[in-house]
């Protein structure tokens, strides 16, 4: 069985609750973290690979208990031709994928941080900001 | 002793390849190293840079005769709408038109991917556009409907016509509330989450002539990656030195009317551009010379982003009510630096504002000077300066 990549999305509430411990426990899965960002003042993020036959009844809980939850089988790419380098998605990105070099003041895109909440994507001014499936 | 140049010295100069041109950000450097008075004295011609999205701009478009002839009386490029009230088959394409289908705010926030500004772009890109006219039908001009394509090199004139380009100086933005707000100054975070500027600081070219001193009607310029020039003060021209307890904070106000030929522009310098929520523009690339003919015009130049500041103002309440006052004054060097303190908050600063843009463009604007290829002009009218104290008023309504 090939593990589901997933993306979760959860507010503050959703922080401090054992989710993971959830999945691993009641629904018999295999869980691998491949990125979390889990801060108690902030929205939090997660990439997880789920294995095991209750994967969608594992995911239920998470969407009942209101955690936003989204395949993950895209990945956001710059478009360089368009990408002016303004920097207006460095205000927004939530985890500093899109960061401004200084003093250049040159746009960088690390995709490594990049949890693919696609604001970027909505909000670059010159449309530089792509989804690739 | 205090040096004195004129144009015509510096134009000599520049002919013969021996002007020493420097960019604004190059000068503060030789301010640094020499002093004032020195660097006044070997540097002939400073340049500036700035390029952002610059609402009121947009382009006056001849497009030929059909046969038989027409009376365009309504004209869409690409389904968007032009101004055609001014003559059988000229047209003005502005940069925030939408198309008459756009679902614009209705799903909010509305994206609006493709407007006027964009089909500047394709224009200046050499993309085909599909031009549709209505016509009402005359004795000289029967012809009542017209759907065709058409190219930038085709047409007879296309020319760049931005009323107000270039501001001086701009807000800092940021949001007291406690939503989300999209404007045209980005989106901004509730309780102070982020903060936006659009201006390129030290590089910026009103900024570094404040009193309007050698910047006026006719100056030529960089634009759009062309040539082009100072056609007018630009529309909500309001020149003032910015004053917090008797110090000086630097320019703000001031715009500029700009114009040239756009079969000479190119794509890298004008670039369609659509804000979450709020609407389509262009993108401008702006660079200016300023002559160094004093002293005093240098000093003005060599002005730092340490010096130079920016109103912050809240864009979830105070802007759109039209409630005067702001939030206080962070520099340049502030705002670049990625955090300013505004009510006691550290908050993540972002400019919509391409600095690397703003130093290619001062950069190519420098080589065209030193390689002879690009003169100065005098300004033939002075534009308004702080000492005229214009001042805006808003709509009184009945």
């Amino acid at each position: 069985m090939s593990p589901k990549r997933i993306v979760l999305r959860f507010g503050t509430d959703i922080s401090v609750k054992p989710i993971v411990y959830r999945l691993v426990k009641d629904f018999d899965l295999v869980v691998n973290i491949v990125k979390a960002d889990v801060n108690p003042q902030k929205e939090g993020t997660m990439i997880l690979e789920v294995t095991g036959d209750q994967s969608d009844e594992g995911l239920s809980y998470l969407r009942n208990l209101g955690v936003s939850v989204q395949a993950l089988n895209q990945e956001i790419v710059r478009n360089e031709e368009k990408c002016v380098m303004c920097g207006a998605c460095t205000g927004i990105c939530p985890t500093g994928a899109l960061y401004m070099e200084r003093p250049s003041m040159e746009v960088r895109f690390d995709g490594d941080q990049c949890v693919f909440c696609q604001l970027c994507v909505k909000v670059c001014p010159m449309r530089a900001m792509e989804v690739r499936l | 002793m205090s040096i004195e140049k004129t144009y015509a010295e510096i134009n000599a100069k520049i002919k013969a390849g021996k002007a020493v041109v420097v960019t604004a950000e190059e000068l503060i450097g030789l301010v640094a190293e020499k002093g004032l008075s020195k660097a006044a004295q070997e540097v002939d011609v400073v340049t500036t840079g700035t390029f952002a999205p610059m609402c009121s701009s947009g382009a006056f478009l001849s497009f030929g005769h059909t046969k038989p002839r027409m009376k365009m009386h309504k004209v869409w490029l690409n389904g968007v709408s032009a101004y055609t009230g001014i003559a059988a088959v000229d047209a003005y394409i502005g940069a925030t038109e939408m198309p008459d289908d756009d679902p614009l705010n209705s799903n909010y926030p509305g994206e609006f991917r493709y407007g006027g500004g964009h089909v500047i772009a394709d224009l200046v890109a050499r993309r085909p556009v599909k031009l549709k006219a209505l016509g009402y039908g005359t004795d000289c001009y029967p012809r009542r409907n017209l759907e065709t394509t058409i190219t930038l090199d085709e047409i007879n004139e296309a020319i760049l016509f931005n009323p107000r380009n270039c501001y001086q100086n701009y807000n800092c933005a940021v949001n007291l509330t406690d939503r989300t707000v999209y404007t045209y100054m980005g989106m901004l975070k509730p309780h102070l989450g982020n903060a936006n500027f659009s201006t390129s600081g030290q590089l910026s070219p009103l900024l570094k002539d404040p009193h309007f001193r050698t910047i006026g009607v006719g100056t030529k310029i960089f634009l759009g990656g062309g040539v082009g020039y100072v056609a007018w003060n630009g529309t909500q021209h309001f020149p003032s030195i910015m004053n917090d307890g008797g110090k000086e904070l630097g320019g703000a106000g001031g715009t500029l009317a700009v114009t040239g030929d756009l079969k000479q522009m190119s794509p890298r310098w004008l670039v369609g551009t659509s804000y979450l929520g709020y609407g389509a523009t262009l993108s401008v690339g702006i660079g200016i010379p300023i002559p160094i003919l004093n002293e005093e015009i240098a000093r003005y130049a060599a002005m730092k982003d340490e010096e130079l500041f920016a109103p912050v103002v809240d864009y979830g309440e105070a802007y759109p009510s039209l409630t005067p006052g702001n939030l206080g004054y962070v520099s340049y060097a502030d705002l670049k630096s990625g955090k300013i303190q505004v009510n006691g908050k550290e908050i993540l600063t972002a400019p919509l504002s391409s600095m690397p843009r703003a130093r290619e463009i001062a950069a190519t604007l420098k080589g065209w000077i030193q390689k002879g290829e690009f003169q100065l002009t005098e300004p033939v009218k002075a534009l308004p300066s702080p000492a005229d104290g214009f001042t805006a008023h808003s709509i009184k309504e009945d």
